[in-house]
């Protein structure tokens, strides 16, 4: 039974339509994976020198049990951020007999194989098995420990798990857990209980009372059955639909109006980007990269490498417009027939489009005026780097767009959906930013820092100036391109 | 008002469809019957420019549909979900394609009065996204968004699937009404002979990408209809939805 579920998955891998994408995603991914794996491998080999040497006359050990704790947790934060937890399509399953609490196993289960679990692993193992090979500290004494590890691992994972599935009904289904942590990050911080110490204490008395152990397996049980009873209450189909019917709060963005002939499919745009979870992930993502420039400005090793402040210009102000504009028309994908034989000339679409990638452009660049505290000739880069983005990069970005024939399945969030995603989407990025990149360095090892500044500015005003033609040129394109597209579209993605 | 030349859609060496002349006379009303594959709704979307013609041309009211775009405003359709926008409600969608067609929201409002029978009070003012509704409901919404802006032209692939039968009947009703008015061109497709046979003055009959029959409306064409399909090997088929 096991054996033909795993044989299922393995058949919807390999059958989906986009196996190639996927594919080519996978290794990515796993040479990411390899990445990381290496790097933990690393620390986790010099984790003993090293404390040796930052803590000297300390024991080792006691530092390092002092800190699981800190690094437990953000295990779990990048846990719940980057891991998807395994999903099955269980509507053709539900009227087989099948017992629903096999399936429930299945998926929990096949949550423990993830490269993700290996990472604390990779740290422990070794640090237990130098210090034991170095003679520091006794065989029985680690591998209590390592053993102890291990089950943070499952707690971790499970944690994740339950976490998530109380996340999928709302933001506020995880605020209490949230508030506990924040709490107990209170208490450390003022001193009041020190939770990291405490948890270094009794993780350090592990060996001489091997009974605590239990407790620390109680542990992921209890979250496993906590999960598998959470599961099979939401093991139903019918729990997605009712939770649908719920009254939404239309919000009918009339104030669009005022934009002329575009208003339509800006108002539409709005729309979609508000009442659309992945099409909203876009923007919580823009205002979470409007803080990215604190790396850079507050950080004086950046200086003297001016390069950096053109990067964060033009990824600051132009992240939605990179995020939303490269899916363009895609995010129109489920009723872009609909468009197309409706009497509105492709020229108009654009034009919105184009309005909404510049207002979104504008807007971050306003939001980010508080850079100026970092010098004025932050912003007046930060300016010409809306120009910029602007005049030159939308038309790019729209310019792709034209090859665009993947559709968006709209409901899914974006955090590790690659959906719509192609290779063509991550080479995209590199000329948008790139190129004026290079324009920079170029002008300023030639000319000056002023000249640089210019070029970038005037590009982008040439751009803008040249808007109509260019988007009447685009227009065509996307004419010429539309059966194309909407064959694509019409694709479905399982 | 349409005219069809030596139309062809192949897909690689299939074709899937092969009409040589077909003329639609302004104010006329005609079904669209045949079996699943029978190349209907590749019809609907070459006359409707979503998919490129292998060779051949449509004309719609002296345009060619590749050509310009300016039949858009007197021509409009509904084929499937993908006519609807999800994250709309009814309103928001009525009022869009309004704006789209030249309707400002008054318009669009005393448009949609004469519709309240029809939807039956599960439409308007629920404040539901058009994704959240049933698909039967969803489709009495493309359906009378189709009707918009008094098109000359108005395509409706399966609008009687999916219905519940209140709905057939009611939806019956409209377009005959609509193919009563000599100004508007109404083309349905249905799996329904029934319905279809009883709405529309002229059914033409399309097998296997091919015009098989082309008839006048009569009290015996139900008949006719009903032994084709039967005397066809073919099994006949009520699906409700098609996917060819």
């Amino acid at each position: 039974m096991i054996k033909s579920l795993i044989n299922l998955q393995w058949k919807s891998f390999f059958r989906s339509a986009s196996l190639g994408k996927e594919l080519a995603l996978r290794i990515v991914m796993g040479l990411f994976a390899a990445y990381f794996m290496l790097s933990f491998l690393a620390l986790g080999v010099v984790l003993y020198p090293m404390i040796e040497e930052l803590y000297p006359g300390q024991d080792p050990l006691t530092i390092v049990n002092g800190m699981v704790l800190q690094v437990v947790m953000a295990d779990l934060l990048m846990l719940f951020f980057l891991r998807s937890i395994p999903t099955l399509s269980i509507k053709p399953l539900l009227v087989l007999p099948l017992k629903k609490g096999k399936l429930i196993h299945f998926l929990l289960l096949k949550s423990i194989f993830s490269v993700f679990n290996l990472f604390l692993l990779l740290i422990a193992l070794p640090f237990s098995i130098y210090t034991v090979v170095k003679g520091v500290y006794g065989l029985y004494d680690m591998a209590i420990w390592a053993v102890a590890i291990t089950a943070l691992v499952f707690v971790v994972n499970y944690a994740d798990f339950f976490l998530k599935q109380r996340f999928s009904s709302g933001l506020a289904a995880i605020l209490p857990y949230v508030a506990v942590v924040l709490g107990l990050v209170a208490l450390e911080y003022t001193g009041v209980l020190e939770v990291r110490k405490v948890f270094g204490q009794f993780l350090g008395r592990l060996p001489a009372t091997p009974v605590l152990l239990l407790v620390l397996f109680l542990l992921p049980v209890v979250l496993y059955w906590l999960n598998y009873r959470l599961m099979r209450t939401t093991f139903y189909l019918d729990r997605s639909i009712s939770s649908r019917e719920t009254d939404k709060n239309v919000s009918d963005m009339g104030w669009v109006r005022r934009f002329g002939d575009v208003a339509p499919f800006l108002q539409l745009d709005l729309k979609l980007i508000w009442r659309n979870k992945r099409a909203k992930a876009t923007l919580w993502m823009s205002l979470f990269f409007l803080t990215y420039g604190l790396i850079f400005y507050a950080n004086p090793v950046y200086e003297n490498m001016s390069g950096w402040y053109v990067f964060v210009g033009i990824f600051i102000s132009g992240i939605f417009m990179i995020n939303f504009g490269q899916f363009i028309p895609a995010w129109d994908s489920a009723y872009y027939g609909m468009l197309m034989a409706q009497p509105v000339s492709l020229e108009k679409y654009l034009s919105s489009k184009y309005s909404l990638l510049s207002f979104s452009t504008l807007l971050l660049f306003l939001l980010g005026l508080p850079y100026a505290y970092f010098g004025w000739d932050i912003v007046l880069l930060n300016a010409a780097c809306v120009l910029y983005n602007t005049g030159v990069n939308i038309p790019i970005l729209l310019f792709a767009g034209a090859y665009n024939k993947k559709c968006i399945d709209m409901d899914k969030s974006s955090f590790l959906n690659y959906q719509g995603t192609g290779i063509a989407q991550f080479i995209l990025m590199i000329p948008l930013i790139i190129i004026p990149l290079l324009l920079w360095i170029l002008c300023k090892a030639i000319w000056s820092i002023d000249v640089a500044l210019y070029v970038i500015a005037i590009l982008g005003l040439v751009g803008l100036v040249l808007r109509k033609v260019v988007i009447k040129y685009l227009a065509g394109l996307y004419k010429e391109r539309k059966y194309i597209a909407l064959d694509g579209f019409r694709e479905k993605e399982n | 008002m349409i005219e069809i030349h030596q139309l062809t859609k192949k897909y690689k060496a299939d074709t899937v469809l092969d009409i040589d002349k077909l003329h639609i006379a302004a104010g006329e009303s005609v079904g669209l019957v045949g079996n699943n594959g029978a190349g209907k709704t590749t019809l609907f979307s070459l006359l409707l420019d979503l998919v490129k013609p292998t060779s051949g041309y449509v004309v719609n009211s002296e345009i060619v549909v590749d050509k310009a775009e300016s039949w858009k405003a007197h021509t409009s359709a509904f084929i499937d979900e993908s006519f609807l926008i999800g994250y709309l409600t009814p309103e928001e969608y009525f009022y869009f394609v309004g704006e789209l067609r030249g309707c400002n929201r008054a318009d669009i409002d005393v448009f949609l009065e004469q519709y309240e029978t029809f939807f039956n009070g599960e439409i308007l003012g629920r404040k539901k996204y058009l994704r959240d509704l049933s698909k039967g409901n969803q489709k009495k919404v493309g359906i009378v968004a189709a009707f918009i802006g008094s098109p000359k032209v108005v395509i409706l692939d399966e609008p009687f699937a999916n219905l519940d039968p209140s709905t057939q009947i009611r939806l019956k009703e409209l377009v005959k009404r609509m193919a009563e008015n000599p100004e508007m061109t109404v083309l349905i497709s249905s799996h329904d002979l029934l319905h279809v046979t009883d709405v529309c003055k002229r059914i033409v009959l399309l097998d296997k990408g091919k015009v098989i029959k082309d008839l006048q409306t009569t009290p015996e064409t139900l008949k006719e209809l009903e032994y084709f399909f039967s005397g066809a090997s073919v099994l006949r088929d009520f699906g409700d939805g098609e996917s060819d």
